[in-house]
């Protein structure tokens, strides 16, 4: 697996879907490629435009609260961001994402250390991040999930699922 | 030892494992709910090269979000999802109108005692008012049950909410969630199963009950249940779809935290903007001026709910300054509501009744408010944008209080009106 390599976005506490991705968007935009537009518009207006491939959102707690909607983790996967880094992850946003194949850390040492801009390297086999500052490791994650993962998300891991059942 | 309701019921559904804490375990739920998010979620079964939908028997689909269509958009996707079902021959689907997914789900004898729900909705935590496992899933994650049936679960630690004595007048279950909310915070039971215990719990209705395992979810709850005991097996007597065979947790089960709380210190609370832990007791919020009030939502938009709003507006007007709107949660409660004068109670008083689903609750239609507005809602929910725009204000209470606002015009304790 490549190393993913950025600058830093760096939200707070309780960011919640609602401001990653407007719920009045919802049932009108379906096309992945036009999400990133609206990605994080009510929480960083600066950051659909600045975010370039491989950038890392750190976080602090509950990142991704609220509600289901899967739109949240598209419009920032789509926008090419590279990871997001947090203290802590909601529930349903946390398996969004790995089911994106978008690495969700759990690293609350590293999000305390790094600041916004920093440039920052992760590299997912040795489960490690490496900052100016140091480097933190995170649990790797469990073997069900990097299964999906490898295959490039659970579409491409269901697919190839039942390609196997039908043959 | 014992075994908490989320260990026994995840190991009895993975093949009668014994299965603790932090295990996966791969499980076919015994109902997949879906809404207004299955077109979406049929455009992924395909690109998943999906065809026919595993077990037609076990999905119930809702069009309760943006229901009837507020425009054409809104209506092509309720078109994709109809004729899906039917191409699909899906026997579990309410159209427009019927009401809120969670509470159909329930009133429909769907969400069973010891079963296993699995929505592309964050509040599916709600069917363990039932004593049945509820738990919020993905897009992607609701297409692949459909495509092979199954999905990977974490087996969640548990969190054991204990309530005993006596709750003081006006004090509702809204108010008692406000507080664990408030108090434990909005992360305060990440992944946690939430158990709730204790006389008062026993003592409450189905419908009161239901406000707690929805509003579980705003405390990051994976799941959130209630043991069944007589009332819920009296409900579902006739109702129930299926056999079932309810899962109770063991008196000596192992609990990540144990919570409890005196009812008598409770009083009536309110979460303030723009998160649902900013909770503060109405005494501190009183006089806030209000332009809309919102009764209605899976939270709070039950029979109950409509009576003791019903009850506060009965002989009064809502204050010139301020709309009121009323959205019934399904259509058993708008005709209940209408047979019991409470209809006539809302139009009297100048609240507008409309029809049964999810209404402005995430700022779609019926009723959002505009920019430097503010509203007191009985919903979940009060995140900045959450009713449309970002400019204006939500504050979540109790129906009494709700409705003693729109009559104040002001964020208002009921026993304070004229
Ligand atoms: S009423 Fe609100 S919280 Fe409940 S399902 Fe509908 S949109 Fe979600």
């Amino acid at each position: 697996m490549e190393i993913i390599r950025g600058r830093v976005w760096k939200y707070g506490d309780n960011v919640n879907t609602d401001v990653i991705f407007p719920g009045k968007y919802t049932y009108t935009i379906s096309e992945p490629a036009e999400m990133p537009a609206h990605a994080l518009e009510d929480l960083d207006p600066d950051f659909a435009s600045g975010v370039k491939p491989g950038d890392i959102i750190v976080a602090g707690k509950n990142w991704g609260c609220g509600s289901s909607r899967e739109q949240a983790v598209t419009c920032l996967k789509e926008s090419g961001l590279g990871a997001i880094i947090a203290e802590s992850f909601a529930r349903i946003y946390y398996r969004n994402c790995l089911n994106a194949a978008l690495p969700a850390l759990i690293c609350p040492k590293a999000v305390q250390a790094i600041q916004d801009g920093d440039q920052v390297e992760i590299d997912l086999d040795e489960g490690e991040i490496r900052t100016s500052d140091g480097t933190f490791t995170f649990n790797p994650l469990p073997e069900i999930v990097r299964e999906i993962f490898d295959a490039g998300g659970l579409i491409a891991h269901t697919k190839k699922r039942l390609e196997g059942s039908q043959q | 030892m014992g075994q908490t309701f989320a260990e026994k019921v995840l190991g009895r559904h993975s093949g009668n494992r014994q299965v603790k804490p932090g295990d996966i375990v791969e499980i076919t739920p015994q109902v997949a709910l879906s809404h207004d998010n299955t077109a979406a979620i049929v455009g992924i079964f395909q690109q998943m090269g999906g065809k026919k939908v595993f077990n037609p028997q076990m999905h119930a689909i809702f069009l309760d979000h943006a229901a009837p269509a507020p425009t054409t958009k809104h209506a092509e996707n309720h078109r994709i999802i109809r004729d899906f079902v039917h191409a699909q021959e899906i026997p579990h689907f309410f159209d427009v109108g019927r009401g809120i997914c969670h509470q159909v789900l329930v009133e429909e004898g769907l969400a069973l005692p010891g079963e296993i729900v699995l929505g592309s909705d964050s509040h599916t935590p709600h069917a363990g008012v039932m004593g049945a496992f509820g738990a919020g899933i993905g897009r992607s994650e609701m297409a692949s049950i459909w495509a092979v049936g199954t999905l990977w679960l974490r087996v969640p630690e548990s969190l054991k909410i204990i309530v005993t004595g006596k709750m003081p007048d006006w004090v509702t279950p809204k108010d008692l969630a406000l507080k664990i909310i408030g108090d434990l915070g909005a992360d305060g039971a990440l992944y946690l199963s939430v158990e709730w215990h204790g006389n008062v719990i026993a003592d409450m209705s189905l419908s009161e009950r239901a406000t707690l395992t929805n509003m579980a979810a705003e405390m990051g709850a994976k799941n959130s249940t209630i043991p069944p005991d007589e009332k819920t097996l009296a409900y579902l007597s006739g109702r129930a779809r299926n056999d079932f065979e309810p899962v109770l947790p063991d008196p000596d089960a192992a609990y990540l935290q144990v919570l409890e709380i005196d009812a008598g210190s409770l009083e009536p609370m309110i979460a303030c903007p723009h998160t649902v832990d900013n909770v503060k007791p109405l005494s501190e919020v009183a006089g806030t001026k209000v332009d809309q009030a919102f009764l209605g939502t899976c939270t709070n938009g039950r029979l109950e709910d409509l009576a003791s709003a019903a009850e506060i507006l009965r002989g009064r007007k809502l204050s010139p300054g301020t709309r009121m709107i009323v959205i019934p949660a399904s259509s058993e409660i708008l005709r209940e509501a209408l047979r019991k004068g409470y209809v006539e109670d809302f139009l009297n008083a100048g609240a507008i009744v409309e029809s049964p689903g999810c209404g402005p609750c995430m700022g779609n239609h019926l009723g959002v408010p505009a920019p430097g507005e503010v509203t007191i809602s009985t919903a979940n929910r009060n995140f900045q944008g959450r009713m449309g725009t970002k400019e204006s204000e939500i504050y979540l209470a109790s129906p009494a209080v709700t409705a003693a606002s729109a009559v104040a015009g002001k964020i208002t304790h009921p026993n304070t009106l004229d």
